[in-house]
Formats: structure tokens, C-alpha cells, sequence
């Protein structure tokens, strides 16, 4: 039976075992440093806004999964769980969450500005679409400086409907861009569900700039991250931009603040996406089926993620606030020899 | 010392910096195969090639934030506006990129980028086109900020402003591109005039005008008015709003004791309101009389003739107001 | 032995006193009974003495600042003696600091916490600031309570610093500039003019005084006197007068005044006599004000009573506009509550000028000690009848000797002479008066 289930799943048949455990662990622990900043928010520990992952984790690791080290991410304020997919350490991302010196943009960016300039995340940005141009640019000076790295572009679905988004596809295309356009398409841009905003569907909204747009099951690790493994090559050897419809869901509200359903979408509708697709749950099945991980390896997994997690809020909470004059660093990265710079009067 | 046009200043200091540093390359509407809308990158395209100079769509958000992207992982763009009009469809990636990266990276993340073009009026462009954008820049931390007024100035801060390595809006004129004046000659070095460093272009002990950009040429026209009735007016052009040199405003200040402030711009907010709060605090025991601001009518910029005469500040009005603090009427 | 300095109560409804002028610095030598400062009480400006030896230390409430009745105000102590257990010993005190040291904000040295370098910021702000500062500070404090900063100069920022450094009053320069407001100009005119004529020759008549700023001259004079015979350089000048036609005129008044039940007496006629005299002479109706003299368009005269245990002097206000039934009857009304000591302060205060008179004693002539800030008092003794060679013939008069002594520093020995010529004619020729 589990021989036959095994042969049935081609899709498995791709990864090693190994792989398949470490798509099962990564994605145990974005789900569990999530759940950790739920029940830090809870308590007072992270503040302002704070938007969760959880329900996308197959988007976050199969589209980043397959990249180099020198390839670049970007992504939009939903950022927490793409910045551990590009290599950061929980510890300072956790700690950016908690707003503390030890945090990877030293406390200043938060939840929304996670920064990993040795690990080419780019961010963590708040205005929608503001980092789709921003992208384009680093397309643009991998091409300028001749060199074959590839940048993964994250958007949410309600970012197409801005003209930063556009005019940058645009030069994507005109220019060639080696940038790869993920929408993370997971049905609302906050309270407002897409089919209500946009005529077409997300994945005819990249087309018109003579981009190939590519559609996939975002909650499905074994297809994104086939998905993105053979994209990307084809990208580095000069495929040009692309755009991608990475269906997914949103098991939490919008943010921390916002309720999980409403009046925008039904309990049900939640319950039946949290059920019926979760990425994490979709791939168990598959490997318990196919006996290629059991009970006892799962729950070992777990716990190895639950201490790394535990850990990185421990290296949180034990990191100081940042110092009263960090206010005035990092305004500039070059203080003129001439001149006043700041005009607020205090003492720096 | 060879006497050339604002607008070949400007190209002598792109060549130049573009050929020190490869890392460095313009881009913007029409400024490569029409040789830029005003010509400021004539020539460049054939020097440089079209890698380095480079026409893009006209998408102001687009190519400024495409821009800001480069400059993150270190490359050294210089943005051109047609006119600084334009730029605010691209105020989102100047101020909540450009202006913000460096600090909400934690200091991991620079943006070395010049954005470039005329602001402020011409002649009959009517409301959209004749705008100062000086205080939509500066009003942002993060961002510096150099309006040039003279041929010299336009080239010497144009390459500091590439060399420096945060985000810097380069404000230049329409009605300065023909003016001429003496620069220094490339084959006597590097000519580059530091950030933050005002001029003093007119030397005088009875009032001080300060200004910068184009509105310094109306300050040399109304000192010459003034000179006239006995006045000697002193013209402090600031070069460089952020940083902005204080003890230069300060100095004069302490000499003649009453101050006018020139700018293209509207009064509310204007760069003059940050200059005069600067005085009154920092200089208080010094001043004789309030000092008094010379702006652009508080209007839209009209299209008639007339209108768009009477909306702009000029030298008369620049004497009427140094009169005033000289108790003059 | 440390002495504490306390806020007296300097007037008999005292609650509080403002400090108007700390006549010691810190670290000024300080000998008991010296005055310390000028303190404004409810009714008056009364000084204060100090009770103990040593040096001033501490200045704890700065000029403009107020404090109740029995806070310490100040230290005075040995050069080197430890005062801190003194400083921010009770609420009153650390109070007052505080205020102090927001006052000083401005100052951009000004330390976070060392109490070391207090006494020097103190000093040096001491001089330049201390006006300005304690201005806004009273202001802050009572905000409605006091009309008097409406009546503020108008002056350019540059104006008011120029106006500071070399000594000029802006009360005594003329604004040129918008609104009368005072600009760099004007101060610098008035500089070069020293005292600015227009001013001076033309008055403000409803004004109380006039201030004259100080010649170098004048200046060298004070401080040379000063130097030579104490903290007011006196002289003295002496002259007879004939009473005849005084006796006389008194005679017939007291007769058209007997049916009221009044009667005049000759220091009645001695006093509004002096008062005529001295509008017609403001440069001896006067006060020496440290750094200007004080001429006064009114004359209000001090009256020297005798009472049980010293001596208080009334204040007939405006004597010289007064007719002699109405001086007479303020005299008595005042020296009989002067006795029963029940004269307010505001009573007592404010005399531009002072008269003493002993020849009710049988005091033939005699020299009366000046009350600063006064510049003159008069000195009246008795009236005796001698022959006088009048025109080769001996004749018997009626004769008073007068001594007026005067603060040198405002008087000069011909001005204080014209006054005693001025003054001799209206008491030898009553009739003057009508002329």
C-alpha cells in the first residue's frame, strides 16, 4: 500500500529524504517562531504592528529555498519567516520583533523592517508595492555589473493593484531583468478580497509587460520548490523577468490586530483552508503515506524547532534596548565635515 | 579660469565623476539619445554608452525606486528628473525608501543616489510645471539637500553629491542651464566643493540677504539696487540646505544685524521659516529687526504673463524687504 | 559659625518679600549690619541687614525671586567654612534653586548636577542676566498681579545687548525705529551723545522722576568721596536766615485760622518753604542710585519726628503743591500716629528730600545724617532775635540758622548753595510765593 502510494507520488520522488525532513523542519519552525511572536504580542513584549505568516510557510521556503546565498529577497511587511528562509538567525529577528538592540536592524525597523544585508534579505517594507521598484534595481545592477544572481521579488496579491508594481514590471521587461515576481496570493489585501477590487485574476495581472506568468499551488512545498528550482536556472542563464501566482492562504488576521474572520470571510471558509490546506499537515500526510517519516521523527523535529524557537526569544528578552543614542545614528551613513544635519536642538 | 554655462558645468561634473567611478550611472526621461531635456547629458551617451546612460519609461516612482534598489547593494545612480515637478509622483521611494533605509536597516543598509533636475519656475509653464520642491526634500531626515546657483557651484557640488554616500536631492533651474560664469579648468584637478560650506556672494554691513539657488542671481540684482541708495547687502548663498551651514548665517547675521530670507518656494513651511527660527533662536541678541521672508505668492503658479510676473519673489521685492528691516519705509 | 540669612519681615503685614537687588555678590565680605539687599515687602522696599560676619556663600533666592517670611535666602559663612549641610536643607530652600537653575536654562554651560561650579556661573551671570531673568521669573510667578512690564521698552534684540554693554539706560534713549521701538542705531547715538539732550530738556512732567545717567566725571567724583569719608560723602552748608517777615506772615495766618481751630507752625512754613524751593531745584531733590542719580518732578518731603525710643519721618507727599493748612494738619495727624507707632510703611517711605528740625529743643544749629538714598537734608535749628548790622544800622531780627547736608555724589556745594539762596528768599520774603 505505502509502496504503491510512494510510486503514485512522483512529486516526492525529486527530493532526497533528507530534503524532505528538512522541508518538513524549516517550515516547522517558521510555524512555531510565528506562533512565538503571537504569544510574545500577546504579552506585551512585541508592540505596533505584527503580521504572521502562518498557512504560507511552502510559499516562503519553496521560492527561497532553491536560491544561492548571493541571490537577493525582498518582500513586503509580512516578512518574518522569508528572512529565516534566506539564512538570518531567529535570535535577531525575533529580537527586531522585540525591539531590541540584539535585533537584526538593532531595534530600529521592527516587525515590519527585518534587514539581512549579509544574507541579501533585502527587507521588510511597509508601503504596498514600494518594494517591487526596489527590486527592479537590484535586477538592474546584477545586470549592470554583468553577474548571474537572481532577486525574488514577494508581493501580496492586493500590491498589483499599484502603480510602483507596474511601472516596474515594466522596466523588468524592457531591460530583462533576472527578477523573479512572487505574488503571495492569499485572497485579501487586508479586509478587502481580491476579486473584488481587480477585474482579472492575479495571474493576469503581470501579463501585458511580455512577462511569462506562471501559476502554483503555494501551499504545496514539493511543487513550489520544484517550481522555483528550475525557474531560477532558467533565470540565471538570462530567461529574463517572471512572474509568479503563488496560491496560498492566510491562516491568521491580517495582523495582530485584525480578527483571523469577520465579515469578510467566514469561520468556515477559515476552518476549511486551515484544514484542507495547510502546507505543513498536506505534507505529513505525504510522508507518513509514503513512510518516509513517522510519529517519533515529526514530534523529534518539533522539538529541535520549539528550542530553537525558545532560544530565540530567550536571546530577545535578553537583549537590551537600544541605547538613547542610537536615536541620532544610522540617520546618515555620512556625516559632512561642513554643516548642520539636524535641526531638532537636542543634545546627540 | 574659463567661463561656461550652468548646464556644461553640470556635464563636465557627470563625465567626470562617471569616468573616476563605474559605479556610477544617470538615468532618466530622454537623457540619453535626445541628449537630455535640457541638455545636461549631451555628449554622455556616445562617452559612456548606453549601460551608463540610460533613457528610461516615463514612470517617476518607478525609475526612482528602481534607483534607490541599486544604490542598496551598491551601485551609485543618478537619477534625473525632467523637473523636480515630476518627482512627486516619486516622493514615496525618496522619502519612505531613499530617506529611511540606512536607519530602519540598523545602519546595514546605505543609499548612495543623486536625484537630480530644475526645480522652481521658468517662464509660463502655469501651475504644474513651476514649483520650488526644496521643503517636500528636506522636510525628510535622511535626505540632503543642494541647490547650486552658479555655474562653479553646479559642478564642484555635483560631484561631491555623487561622491557623498546618502541619498541627495540635487536641485538645479531652467532659467539657470544658460547662465554663465567661471569654473575651474578640469585640466587644473579635481574641483569639488565640499557639502555643507555656504558662500558669501556679495559681502556687505547693512543687511543680509540670505538664499540659494537661482533666487541668489535676483540677491545680486536687489544689492545692486540697494548699493545705490547707500545700502551694502550682504548675500549669503546657502549652497547646501542639508547640511546646512548656520555659522555662515549666524556670522553675517552678527555683522548687520537684520536678515531677509529669498527663496522660489511658498511661505508656509518654506525653507525661510526653518532659517528664520534658526536666527531667532541663534541669534537673538543680535538682531535689530524681525527678519522677513521674500517667497512666491501664495498661489498656484498662474499661466498670464502678468500674473505669473506679480507671483514671483524678484529683486524689487527683495529691496522692498530690506528696506523693511532697515527701517528704510 | 555659619549664619543663616532670612527673609525678615520688614513691614508689619509682611507674608513674603521679592528680592529687588542683592547689594553683596557671592563671595563678597560681609560685616554685620551691612546691608544685603533690597527687598520689596508688600508695602515698601526696606533693606536687609546682615546678622552675622564672614562671606557671603550662597545666594539662594536671586533677585526677581520671592520668599516667605523666615525662609533662608542666603548664607553667610568663613571663606572656607563647609556650608552644604545648609543647602537644600528644607523645602523653601531647594525649591528656590530649582527655580533659579530653569531660570538660567539659557546659559548654554550650565552644568547637570556639580554644585562646585555654581558659584562661578552665578557670578558671571550675575551681572548681565540677573535683570532680564528675574523679570520673567516674577512674571512667571505671579502673572496678573503686577501692572508693571506693561509698561516695557520696546527695544531690538541687538539694541537691548548693545544698550547693556555700554552702560546705557533704553529708558533714556529715543527709539527711532517701528512703534518707537528702540534699534542698534539709537543706542548707538546715544552713546556717542552721552546723555541724550532731547531728554533731558524736555521732561515727561507726569513722570515721577527723571533719571540722569552718570558723567565720568560724576562717576570719578562718587567713587573718590566714597574713598575718602565713607559710604556717603556729606558736606554741609549753613546759613542764617532773617524770620522776620516769617513771624510775621505766621501771625496774621494763625489769625485768619483761629476760628478753624489750626494753627501753623514754623516748621510748617520751614517745610512747605523747602518744598517750593526744591521743584524750582531737582538737582537737589534727588536720590544716588549706584549707577545714576534720580531727579524727582515731585517733591515729597521727609519729616523727621521724634518718637520715645529713635526717630521716624513721615512723608508729605507732593508738599510743594500743598497749601500750609494742609501740611500743617498731615504734620500733626502723621507725628501723632508716628508715636503710637501706627504709621504704615508707605507713610514713612519714598521722601525725595528731608527736613530735621531741633530748635524746638533750643538747638541753635546742627548737621542731620542723610537717609539714603536722599541726597540732602535740611538741618533746622532755633530762631533767636539779634541785632544784625542791616544797611550801617544795627537792627534786631528774627534769625534761624539752617544746615543742609548733602550727598556729594548727586549735590555739588554751588548747586546745594543756589537751593539755600532760593530757600532763604521765600522765608525772608513770603510773599515770594505769590510771585
Amino acid at each position: 500500500m505505502a509502496q504503491t502510494s510512494q510510486a503514485m507520488d512522483k512529486a516526492l520522488e525529486r527530493f532526497s529524504r533528507e530534503k524532505l525532513h528538512a522541508f518538513m523542519r524549516e517550515m516547522l519552525l517558521y510555524r512555531r517562531f510565528e506562533e512565538k511572536a503571537e504569544e510574545a504580542y500577546a504579552i506585551g513584549k512585541i508592540g505596533g504592528f505584527c503580521h504572521l505568516h502562518i498557512g504560507q510557510e511552502a510559499v516562503a521556503l519553496g521560492m527561497i529555498g532553491p536560491l544561492r546565498d548571493d541571490d537577493y529577497v525582498i518582500t513586503a511587511y509580512r516578512d518574518h519567516t522569508q528572512a529565516l528562509a534566506k539564512g538570518m538567525k531567529p535570535g535577531p529577528v525575533m529580537a527586531e520583533l522585540y525591539g531590541r538592540d540584539g535585533g537584526a536592524s538593532r531595534g530600529k525597523g521592527g516587525s515590519m523592517h527585518i534587514f539581512g544585508a549579509k544574507e541579501r534579505f533585502m527587507g521588510g517594507h511597509g508601503i504596498v508595492g514600494g518594494q517591487v521598484p526596489l527590486a527592479a534595481g537590484f535586477g538592474w545592477a546584477i545586470r549592470y555589473r554583468e553577474e548571474d544572481q537572481v532577486c525574488v521579488c514577494f508581493l501580496g496579491d492586493a500590491a498589483v493593484n499599484q502603480g510602483a508594481f507596474h511601472e516596474a514590471l515594466n522596466m523588468s521587461a524592457v531591460w530583462k531583468l533576472p527578477v523573479i515576481y512572487v505574488v503571495e496570493n492569499n485572497e485579501y489585501g487586508m479586509g478587502t478580497a481580491f476579486s473584488r477590487v481587480s477585474a482579472l485574476p492575479v495571474v493576469e495581472r503581470g501579463k501585458g509587460y511580455g512577462i511569462p506568468a506562471h501559476a502554483v499551488n503555494g501551499q504545496d512545498i514539493l511543487e513550489t520548490w520544484a517550481f522555483m528550482e528550475d525557474l531560477v536556472e532558467e533565470v540565471r542563464g538570462g530567461a529574463g523577468p517572471q512572474y509568479v501566482d503563488a496560491r496560498t492562504y492566510r491562516f491568521k488576521g491580517h495582523s495582530m490586530s485584525d480578527p483571523v474572520s469577520g465579515t469578510y470571510r467566514s469561520k468556515e471558509e477559515v476552518r476549511e483552508k486551515t484544514e484542507g490546506a495547510d502546507p505543513i499537515r498536506l505534507l505529513r500526510e505525504r510522508l507518513f503515506e509514503a513512510e518516509l517519516m513517522d510519529q517519533d521523527e515529526l514530534e523529534a523535529l518539533d522539538r529541535e524547532v520549539r528550542e530553537i524557537v525558545d532560544e530565540a526569544a530567550e536571546f530577545a528578552d535578553a537583549s537590551p534596548f537600544p541605547d538613547a543614542a542610537e536615536l541620532y545614528t544610522h540617520v546618515y551613513s555620512e556625516i559632512n565635515e561642513h554643516g548642520r544635519l539636524f535641526f531638532d536642538g537636542r543634545d546627540r | 579660469m574659463p567661463v561656461i554655462t550652468y548646464r556644461d558645468a553640470l556635464n563636465q561634473a557627470l563625465a567626470e565623476e562617471m569616468e573616476r567611478d563605474d559605479s556610477v550611472f544617470l538615468m532618466g526621461e530622454e537623457v540619453a539619445e535626445y541628449d537630455g531635456a535640457y541638455k545636461v547629458s549631451k555628449g554622455l551617451l556616445e562617452q559612456f554608452g548606453e549601460r551608463r546612460i540610460v533613457d528610461s519609461p516615463i514612470s517617476e516612482l518607478g525609475f526612482a525606486g528602481l534607483g534607490v534598489g541599486a544604490a542598496m547593494v551598491g551601485l551609485r545612480p543618478v537619477i534625473e528628473f525632467m523637473t523636480f515637478n515630476f518627482s512627486i509622483l516619486a516622493l514615496d521611494q525618496v522619502i519612505n525608501a531613499a530617506a529611511k533605509m540606512y536607519y530602519m536597516t540598523g545602519g546595514q543598509i546605505p543609499v548612495p543616489i543623486v536625484f537630480r533636475g530644475p526645480t522652481g519656475a521658468a517662464l509660463q509653464l502655469s501651475a504644474q510645471h513651476s514649483q520650488a520642491c526644496e521643503t517636500w526634500y528636506v522636510h525628510s531626515p535622511g535626505i540632503k539637500l543642494v541647490t547650486p546657483g552658479t555655474p562653479a557651484d553646479a559642478k564642484g557640488l555635483l560631484k561631491a553629491s555623487i561622491r557623498d554616500n546618502d541619498p541627495v536631492a540635487f536641485m538645479e533651474g531652467e532659467l539657470l542651464y544658460n547662465l554663465k560664469g567661471e569654473v575651474p579648468d578640469p585640466d587644473d584637478g579635481d574641483f569639488v566643493i565640499p557639502l555643507g560650506v555656504a558662500d558669501v556672494k556679495r559681502e556687505g554691513s547693512d543687511v543680509t540677504i540670505v538664499t540659494h539657488g537661482k533666487m541668489v542671481n535676483e540677491a545680486l540684482r536687489a544689492a545692486a539696487t540697494l548699493e545705490k541708495d547707500g545700502i551694502e547687502a550682504e548675500i549669503v548663498d546657502l549652497r547646501t540646505l542639508r547640511p546646512l551651514d548656520v555659522e555662515a548665517i549666524l556670522r553675517s547675521v552678527h555683522k548687520t544685524n537684520r536678515a531677509v530670507y529669498l527663496e522660489e518656494g511658498w511661505p508656509y513651511v518654506g525653507i525661510g521659516s526653518q532659517i528664520v527660527s534658526i536666527i531667532q533662536e541663534e541669534a537673538f541678541d543680535y538682531l535689530d529687526a524681525p527678519v522677513v521672508r521674500v517667497t512666491q505668492a501664495d498661489v498656484p503658479m498662474p499661466y498670464a504673463k502678468n500674473l505669473e510676473k506679480i507671483a514671483k519673489p524678484d529683486a524689487a521685492r527683495v529691496v522692498e524687504a530690506c528696506n523693511r528691516v532697515l527701517y528704510r519705509n | 559659625m555659619a549664619t543663616k540669612v532670612h527673609m525678615e519681615a520688614l513691614s508689619p503685614t509682611m507674608e513674603e518679600g521679592q528680592i529687588v537687588k542683592w547689594m553683596k555678590a557671592e563671595g563678597d565680605a560681609v560685616s554685620n549690619g551691612e546691608v544685603l539687599a533690597e527687598i520689596e515687602t508688600d508695602k515698601a522696599t526696606m533693606e536687609l541687614v546682615a546678622r552675622g560676619e564672614g562671606v557671603l556663600r550662597r545666594i539662594l533666592v536671586q533677585e526677581g525671586g520671592t520668599a516667605p517670611v523666615g525662609d533662608v535666602i542666603a548664607l553667610i559663612a568663613g571663606e572656607d567654612e563647609d556650608v552644604s549641610e545648609f543647602e537644600g536643607g528644607d523645602a523653601g530652600e531647594s525649591a528656590d534653586e530649582g527655580e533659579e537653575e530653569e531660570a538660567a536654562e539659557e546659559a548654554p554651560k550650565k552644568g547637570k548636577k556639580d554644585d562646585e561650579e555654581g558659584d562661578e556661573e552665578a557670578d558671571e551671570e550675575g551681572d548681565e542676566d540677573d535683570e532680564e531673568a528675574g523679570d520673567d521669573r516674577a512674571a512667571a510667578k505671579e502673572p496678573a498681579s503686577d501692572g508693571a512690564d506693561d509698561r516695557r521698552i520696546k527695544a531690538s534684540p541687538v539694541a537691548r545687548r548693545l544698550a547693556e554693554e555700554k552702560g546705557i539706560e533704553l529708558a533714556r534713549v529715543e527709539g527711532t525705529g517701528p512703534g518707537g521701538r528702540i534699534v542698534k542705531r539709537d543706542v548707538e547715538q546715544a552713546a556717542k551723545e552721552g546723555v541724550p539732550a532731547a531728554a533731558a530738556a524736555a521732561p515727561d512732567s507726569d513722570a515721577d522722576y527723571e533719571d540722569v545717567p552718570l558723567s565720568q566725571m560724576r562717576k570719578t567724583i562718587a567713587k573718590r568721596l566714597v574713598e575718602s569719608i565713607g559710604p556717603v560723602p556729606h558736606f554741609f552748608l549753613t546759613r542764617e536766615i532773617d524770620m522776620t517777615r516769617a513771624v510775621e506772615a505766621r501771625k496774621r495766618i494763625n489769625a485768619m485760622l483761629e476760628d478753624e481751630g489750626v494753627r501753623i507752625s514754623f516748621n510748617d512754613i520751614v517745610l512747605k518753604s523747602t518744598a517750593m524751593a526744591l521743584a524750582r531745584h531737582p538737582e537737589c531733590n534727588a536720590h544716588w542710585g549706584g549707577d545714576h542719580v534720580r531727579r524727582f518732578n515731585r517733591v515729597h518731603l521727609g519729616v523727621a519726628v521724634a518718637i520715645e525710643d529713635g526717630l521716624i519721618t513721615p512723608v508729605v507727599r507732593d508738599a510743594d503743591r500743598k497749601g500750609l493748612r494742609q501740611i500743617a494738619a498731615e504734620v500733626r495727624e502723621m507725628a501723632g500716629r508716628a508715636r503710637e507707632k501706627k504709621l504704615k510703611p508707605e507713610e514713612y517711605t519714598g521722601a525725595t528730600f528731608s527736613v530735621s528740625n531741633l530748635g524746638m529743643f533750643g538747638i541753635d544749629e546742627f548737621t542731620a545724617v542723610i537717609n539714603p538714598p536722599e541726597a540732602g537734608i535740611l538741618a533746622v535749628g532755633g530762631m533767636v532775635e539779634r541785632a544784625v548790622v542791616v544797611e550801617d544800622e544795627l537792627e534786631v531780627q528774627t534769625r534761624m540758622k539752617i544746615t543742609m547736608s548733602c550727598d556729594h555724589r548727586v549735590i555739588d556745594g554751588a548747586q546745594g548753595a543756589r537751593f539755600l539762596q532760593t530757600l532763604a528768599a521765600i522765608l525772608e520774603e513770603p510773599l515770594a510765593a505769590l510771585v
